[in-house]
């Protein structure tokens, strides 16, 4: 019992002593508006939509990271040019339901969309969180510098025939195999 | 008008000064736990956030004041002007200084006691009023915790009772200048007594009857507005006037060193005791409600009764 009780009030007293030494520890506290944190380069902030190298939209409206989105906040529009080059028509997010799961970068073919470090999206009226295309797109490549989806992909466009992209064979052709 | 023991001005300049002070206890807590907790804290508004209890008063003034339907209108109305009251009543008799103070009674220690017991039907009104098992819940644990820890707090003063021969608490002070502070002979009525206190106005680490995880708020589940901000300002009074009886029944009240006035003793003191009180709350984990009843029971009564019968012992081999 009496050692019971001296275990007691040391446990208590050391407690009282620890917590109150924190005094004069350094506050761990980040005063976030006055002292931007360190955002970190893959941190899943604001989503944006990035150019190839030549300065045209990587987004070739495939649909899937709006398949991919888990709470549907993407939605888009495929079209075409003369060029034979798809682009979404619309490119639409609604960022009050976006949950910055980053999913839609992974399932992009092109990595067109991409998830910025940026964090500051508040806004007073909720129909300001619908993001369209031309908020989206911004003038540079984003992460990645060098990749440019319509010279490595099969597809036709004007200025570039079948077979003539990077790491592409020639078209066989299979009639001239006939005997 | 002058201002003495009892006149308008000086009963008019501690209402206001005590009032104040609680309020700004809100600052201060907030502030103090963050530090204890390594954050800021509210440094927002105004210089050292000082301010904020400004926000905070615009704020809770202007939240709806809603009286739920199903509640007796009465008695929950008046159940949070209770607690102010009996713990304004206190402070009447608490001598801050010598010539400071509302009244100097010689039941003053009695007196306390009494209006602290009183403090019991707000939290039971609040409670029964509010038809919410919650609350309901919270007011019974309030009732049992305050009135089974009353008895241990009234035990624990007697021995300062019996070495000063009075009640009235100015008298104990004037004691303390020729006896010294008792808190040395009366060490464990201190102990006791604190104990109690922190029971007394249900402060954390004894908060159960409000506690948060437990039972949503406790006995003031359904108020909302100025009538809970009443509930929050009367715990801050019984904090403050926990701390300036300790300040004056074991620590000398504004005895102290003459290079400074002796009302700045006395506050610097129960400031002393006001930042322990919040340190607990930093630092202690809540009890189980029975561990409390048992901890009160089986071990402050024994040892508070004993602490007066060998205090008597010595009071009485000695004369
Ligand atoms: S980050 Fe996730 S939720 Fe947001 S648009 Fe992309 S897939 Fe949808
Ligand atoms: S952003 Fe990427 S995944 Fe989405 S439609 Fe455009 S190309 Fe497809």
């Amino acid at each position: 019992m009496l050692t019971l009780i001296k275990d007691t009030l040391t446990s208590q007293v050391v407690t009282l002593w620890r917590v109150f030494s924190h005094l004069w520890v350094k506050a761990d506290t980040v005063e976030y508006p006055d002292v931007q944190p360190y955002m970190f380069p893959r941190w899943r902030g604001r989503i944006i939509l990035s150019r190839d190298p030549d300065g045209e939209e990587r987004c070739v409206a495939c649909n899937l990271c709006a398949v991919a989105c888990p709470v549907d906040c993407i939605a888009l529009q495929k079209t075409e040019d003369e060029e034979g080059r798809w682009y979404p028509e619309f490119f639409r997010i609604n960022f009050s339901r976006c949950i910055m799961c980053g999913f839609c970068e992974e399932a992009c073919p092109t990595n067109a969309i991409q998830l910025t470090p940026d964090f500051e999206m508040a806004e007073y009226k909720r129909q300001d969180m619908v993001w369209e295309k031309e908020d989206l797109l911004i003038d540079g490549t984003g992460k990645y510098h060098d990749y440019n989806f319509y010279s490595v992909a099969g597809k036709k466009i004007a200025g570039k025939d079948k077979g003539e992209a990077l790491n592409e064979a020639v078209p066989v052709n299979v009639r001239s195999l006939l005997p | 008008m002058t201002f003495e023991v009892g006149s308008g001005l000086s009963i008019g300049v501690i209402l206001a000064t005590v009032i104040l002070i609680a309020a700004m206890l809100i600052w201060v807590e907030r502030r103090l736990l963050s530090f204890w907790q390594e954050r800021l804290g509210p440094n927002r508004v105004g210089p050292f956030g000082l301010l904020q209890v400004v926000a905070d008063m615009i704020k809770i003034f202007t939240k709806e004041d809603w009286v739920p339907p199903f509640a007796d209108k009465f008695s929950f109305v008046l159940a949070p002007a209770i607690i102010m009251t009996v713990i304004l009543m206190s402070f009447s008799v608490v001598p801050f200084a010598p010539g400071v103070g509302v009244v100097d009674s010689n039941i003053g220690v009695l007196f306390v006691l009494a209006m602290a017991s009183l403090g019991a039907y707000s939290v039971m009104l609040a409670g029964l009023s509010s038809d919410n098992k919650y609350a309901l819940l919270g007011a019974l644990r309030a009732a049992a915790q305050m009135i089974s820890y009353e008895v241990f707090m009234g035990i624990s003063i007697l021995g300062v009772v019996a070495l000063s021969g009075t009640f009235d608490l100015r008298e104990i002070v004037l004691a303390q200048e020729e006896n010294g502070w008792y808190v040395i002979p009366q060490f464990i009525g201190f102990v006791i007594f604190l104990i109690a206190g922190v029971a007394e106005s249900h402060r954390l680490p004894f908060d159960i009857p409000e506690a948060e995880q437990e039972i949503c708020a406790g006995y003031h589940t359904e108020y909302s507005g100025m009538k809970f901000g009443m509930f929050f300002v009367g715990e801050y009074l019984g904090l403050v006037l926990i701390s300036s009886l300790i300040t004056v029944l074991f620590f000398g009240g504004w005895l102290g060193p003459g290079f400074l006035p002796p009302i700045f003793w006395f506050a610097l003191k129960s400031f002393m005791f006001i930042a322990f009180f919040i340190l607990l709350r930093a630092a202690i984990p809540r009890p189980r409600y029975d561990q409390l009843m048992t901890y009160g029971w089986l071990f402050l009564l024994p040892v508070s009764l004993l602490n007066l019968l060998i205090t008597g012992v010595i009071i009485l081999s000695t004369s």
